[in-house]
């Protein structure tokens, strides 16, 4: 056994030996969903650590999930809280709106390099 | 076909067997880990049989029409199958999820290394019970590819007196499985177990050798139905031996020699066991050692000793497309034997090696579950996540 062991096998997303398989003819689409999963398994994983501390919250009779069921917010709250769904969401899907706003601007949007072109003899 | 109505959601990590190497989790571990379990779960009942459907339905009709016949076998249906977007959509989770299992565990494990491999020295130091060898070499077939995806496999060592391989793999392995091996991922051993106590209950081995035996999940059961027997769990991967003695001695099983061997060579007399097992080794292996391996299991036997597998099992009798799905391993789970060898007759390779062509036989292990462990409906389909659940396969022989 050798004396020196490489740090960077303490990586914990070190990459195993062996050529990754990617099944879409764009790979992309492949590395999308890698991300797209890892973001699910977070959202799960903070919605766990909430429901542990509203549990632990509930056992030490601080607050029951009755009372956050219960809970109505005020209209300063309900402002904010629909303020931050709408930019939530919005974030979310910002993909779906650049492609909106390019077919609504289908007519303004001109090619790309042609403004590259246009600039450099401008 | 996945038809449970009654979900059984797959257990919680915390409820996972506990001994004194099993490594802590942090609160956003554990749900890390849930989530995995639930979502290979979801994988292998919601999305998986889907593949079946869309080959039926869309991918089979299509190379019909075009060949004028139907997939000859698994190579030509996975051809097919590869343009098909589900399948890649189902390929592509499982793939991750893979990875992801796999970061998760290391993840764990590697913050709390030191802690770790001083509990399992603590344990281990100076024990006769567990025998390291540094200079048996890694055998080509283990260290071409990472297997199933393990960064690192079962034998690098990132620090002296490693345990981080094994400890990744107990720790995570209740997740690709479901559950289904029960709180101390030894269903394989369990099962194997219950056949040879209801088939031969006079069979009382005295000198037992399970090779291949990675940390000893299958190896303790046997150690514990046969307390009086020795027991060598045999693997090249010292890693694995060192977490499995630290393990196995916690747990109170005190009759397992942890020894570092490969077993294409093995230092033991001829005759030296009367029970030779393995259970999923074989397809971690390859063409030129299976028949040295069988050759070194036939010698080290005694006559009138038994040596019986647990493995996948083989394509002969299955349809092109039972056969491509359980190949997928192969091909995208860093498992590079595992297509080839669930090509060979094992049967004959054993006749090969020495043993009266009478004296082989094939087997079926029925699951043993713990309902206890498993929440919910037990009664596992045969067709979820790769049959893993209702009924082992395996084969074996009798020296005489």
């Amino acid at each position: 056994m050798s004396n020196s062991f490489d740090p960077k096998l303490l990586d914990p997303r070190l990459k195993a030996k062996g050529r990754r398989p990617y099944f879409f003819d764009d790979p992309a689409i492949d590395k999308l969903l890698t991300i797209t999963m890892a973001l699910a398994g977070e959202l799960a994983v903070a919605r766990e650590r909430l429901d542990t501390v509203e549990r632990i919250l509930a056992q030490k009779n601080i607050l029951t999930s009755a009372e956050i069921d219960a809970y109505r917010p005020d209209d300063a709250a309900k402002e904010e809280r629909a303020a931050w769904r709408a930019d939530y969401i919005a974030r979310v899907l910002r993909i779906l709106q650049t492609e909106y706003e390019a077919l609504d601007q289908r007519s303004a949007d001109t090619d790309y390099d042609d403004v590259v072109r246009d600039l450099a003899s401008d | 076909m996945a038809t449970t109505t009654k979900q059984a959601g797959p257990p919680p990590w915390t409820d996972v067997g506990r001994h004194a190497v099993f490594p802590e989790g942090k609160h956003d571990e554990i749900a890390r880990f849930n989530f995995l379990a639930s979502l290979n779960q979801h994988i292998a009942t919601k999305i998986f049989p889907g593949n079946r459907l869309a080959y039926e339905a869309r991918v089979k009709p299509a190379f019909e029409k075009e060949a004028g016949r139907a997939p000859k076998d698994r190579h030509e249906v996975r051809r097919a199958m590869s343009k098909d977007e589900y399948y890649r959509f189902w390929s592509s989770l499982r793939r991750t999820y893979m990875e992801m299992r796999q970061e998760n565990g290391r993840a764990m494990v590697l913050r709390q290394l030191p802690e770790l491999i001083d509990k399992a020295k603590r344990i281990n130091d100076g024990a006769p019970t567990l025998q390291l060898d540094p200079s048996v070499e890694v055998p080509r077939y283990l260290s071409q590819v990472d297997t199933h995806c393990m960064p690192g496999s079962y034998y690098t060592e990132v620090a002296p007196d490693d345990v981080s391989a094994a400890a990744n793999y107990d720790s995570g392995i209740f997740a690709t499985t479901g559950g289904l091996l029960g709180r101390f991922n030894d269903g394989g051993g369990r099962a194997m177990l219950a056949w040879l106590q209801r088939t031969y209950p006079d069979f009382k081995p005295t000198r037992i050798l399970d090779i291949g035996a990675g940390l000893g999940h299958n190896t303790v059961p046997f150690a514990k139905a046969f307390p009086d027997a020795r027991i060598v769990a045999l693997d090249v991967a010292a890693p694995m031996l060192r977490y499995g003695h630290a393990r196995a001695q916690s747990m109170g099983v005190k009759n397992i020699e942890f020894v570092q061997m490969n077993a294409e060579k093995m230092r033991f007399a001829d005759g030296e066991f009367d029970f030779v097992v393995t259970a999923q080794f074989w397809h971690e292996t390859s063409s030129k050692a299976l028949p040295v391996l069988m050759r070194e299991i036939y010698r080290v036997l005694a006559k009138g000793g038994m040596t019986v597998s647990l493995e996948q099992p083989p394509y002969h009798n299955m349809t092109p497309y039972d056969a491509f799905i359980r190949d997928w391993d192969c091909h995208y789970n860093n498992e590079p034997f595992w297509t080839t060898v669930h090509d060979t007759q094992m049967l004959e390779l054993m006749v090969r090696a020495g043993f009266g062509k009478d004296d082989c036989f094939e087997a079926e292990f029925p699951a043993v579950l713990e309902t206890d462990f498993l929440a919910g409906e037990t009664k596992m389909d045969k067709g979820k996540d790769f049959g893993r659940g209702g009924m082992w396969y395996g084969f074996g022989a009798w020296k005489k």
